[in-house]
């Protein structure tokens, strides 16, 4: 059996989005800044998308900027931001410590040009605290940025709540939404945001195609100069057939949302309740306060890569935070930010489920998962120490 | 997934000689959890040959494979020519390994030494220590960096 539980590293484009794509393409292959009819047309397409991805979040069509991606609009809201900010002495930039790297990276780059960036704590629950954000925002912060779903273990965060003291105090508030636009009801207004990244090929949509909205009023300034595109806020020609498979991607993932989550969550808590039976593992995040699709687990004295190499041998796509899958020396950023020590932070394991997912293939992964940790346990001396009481169980 | 050679699938897969000795004349251990990898090797001399080698890893594919893999390469050798097993030969034999996963192959050959240190100790055989430069890795190793 085939499973394919990695969608919240990419998603398969949706059929329809598909059509939308080859459509676009061929039939209006215009360049929007064309002054005759092949052009015009295509400016009505790319102005009828971003109208209809306002409307998807609750936007006015002037707000959506089209970006090669979340990656991208991330980038571009937090140095927007960051720029204003000085300009006005203001170089203090309160985050989280879970972002993803788009957004730790951008605020990076930013500390070496000299910008203070206080990332907030998450509980073991992987949940960043309200309080502890109020605590940060002082007179000096030029921005907040918190994410609204985190990619790995999947919880959301309080941004409703961080972006009304972000508005009490005149701070801009960014949100990662990269994770949550398509799964979760996402409204600019309701969450208060006054940027929010998405990224299409997390709900159906092609990869490399993405959108920031900006609050009318929010700085904003081009990541890359050029032409006179997206109002002078985005220079290069647009990749219409793109977007238009974005718009298609998004609204048939909207008009079925509240079954799907009602469907995937119920995969989601069998596939939880199922691997919470294997001896010493712990399930990452909060147990409700998450995506509908993420699961994702810790398993002691075993390490992810070889996990997942052996679960690909089994067809199962799936996912790791261990130190060896992230190409670095350390563990996820996020997993030790929940209070994953080292030793247990290797032996991650992410599966991410969508509408694709059927009962009968978690079911398998409830077969094949708890056999491939017991083949890796069998052979770990770490697991040997710790069945023989030389080294103390964590979980 | 073609990230590793057909040999390291191979070796992941079907480890060889996995499991333990136990009344194992050395043993040794490399490696931390912290980062990621341990390495334990549990070897049985007999007449100066390694009659027996068995060992127990916990990290990534290519950490088992290269574990797998010299335990193959000194199984039925006599200690002095295990002894001058190096990382770059578990790595050849398993047809490469990536650039950053070099590290496997050190641990494997750190571990061989180390277990064969373990048995001239507590045998109380006299060992010439600059062919234990690897047991506890203080020296620049191949890391392939540049391959
Ligand atoms: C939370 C989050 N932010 C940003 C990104 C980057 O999006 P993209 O791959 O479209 O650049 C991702 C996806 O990898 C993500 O999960």
């Amino acid at each position: 059996m085939k499973v394919y539980a990695d969608n919240a590293a990419t998603t398969r484009l949706r059929p329809e989005a598909l059509r939308a794509y080859t459509e676009t393409a061929t039939e209006f292959f215009g360049n929007p800044s064309s002054l005759h009819s092949e052009g015009q047309r295509a400016k009505e397409v790319l102005e009828d998308c971003r109208a209809r991805m306002a409307k998807a979040l609750g936007a006015l069509p002037r707000e959506i900027v089209f970006t090669s991606g979340g990656s991208e609009a991330d980038n571009q809201a937090i140095l927007s931001a960051a720029r204003a900010g000085a300009q006005k002495g203001k170089t203090r930039i309160v985050s989280t410590a879970i972002e993803h790297h788009a957004v730790l990276h951008a605020l990076n780059r930013l500390k070496r040009e000299g910008f203070t960036i206080d990332l907030l704590p998450v509980g073991t629950d992987g949940i960043v605290r309200a309080a502890d954000a109020e605590k940060a925002l002082g007179e000096d912060v030029c921005l907040c940025s918190v994410m609204l779903a985190n990619n790995e273990i999947g919880t959301v965060q309080p941004v409703k709540e961080i972006a009304a003291l972000c508005r009490a105090r005149k701070i801009p508030f960014h949100t990662d939404a990269v994770q949550a636009v398509g799964h979760l009801n996402v409204d600019v207004n309701e969450l208060g945001a006054d940027y929010l990244a998405l990224s299409a090929h997390k709900f159906g949509g092609p990869r490399g195609v993405g959108a920031l909205y900006a609050r009318t009023g929010a700085p904003l300034s081009p990541l890359v100069e050029g032409g006179a595109q997206e109002r002078g806020k985005r220079a290069g020609t647009e990749n219409l057939p793109a977007i238009a498979a974005m718009t298609v991607a998004l609204e048939a993932a909207l008009a079925t949302r509240p079954e799907t989550e009602a469907y995937v969550s119920a995969l989601r808590d069998r596939l939880i309740d199922g691997l919470s039976r294997i001896p010493h593992c712990a399930l990452n995040g909060d147990r409700t306060r998450r995506l509908a699709g993420n699961v994702s687990f810790c398993f002691e004295g075993i390490e992810g890569e070889s996990l997942l190499l052996l679960l690909d041998d089994k067809g199962v796509s799936a996912s790791s935070g261990s130190a060896c899958t992230s190409g670095s020396l350390d563990p996820s950023h996020v997993l030790l930010a929940i209070g994953r020590v080292h030793d247990v932070a290797h032996g991650s394991l992410r599966l991410t489920l969508n509408e694709e997912n059927t009962k009968e293939e978690v079911d398998y992964l409830l077969t094949v998962v708890p056999e491939v940790v017991e083949t890796l346990r069998n052979m770990s001396p770490v697991w040997r120490d710790l069945t023989e009481g030389k080294r103390k169980f964590i979980l | 997934m073609s990230l590793y050679s057909e040999k390291v699938m191979d070796h992941f897969r079907n480890p060889r000689n996995v499991g333990v000795i136990e009344d194992a004349d050395g043993v040794g251990e490399v490696g931390n959890a912290k980062c990621g990898d341990i390495m334990k090797m549990y070897i049985k001399v007999k007449d100066g040959i390694l009659a027996d080698v068995k060992f127990e890893t916990f990290g990534c594919g290519s950490a088992i494979a290269s574990s797998s893999m010299a335990t193959e390469m000194i199984k039925g050798k006599p200690l002095s020519e295990a002894l001058t097993l190096t990382n770059k030969a578990v790595a050849e034999a398993l047809d490469g390994l990536p650039a950053y996963k070099m590290h496997c192959s050190v641990l494997a050959e750190q571990a061989v030494q180390a277990a064969i240190l373990d048995y001239y100790k507590r045998n109380n055989i006299p060992y010439d220590e600059e062919k234990f430069r690897c047991a506890s890795c203080s020296h620049e190793h191949d890391h392939g960096e540049e391959e």
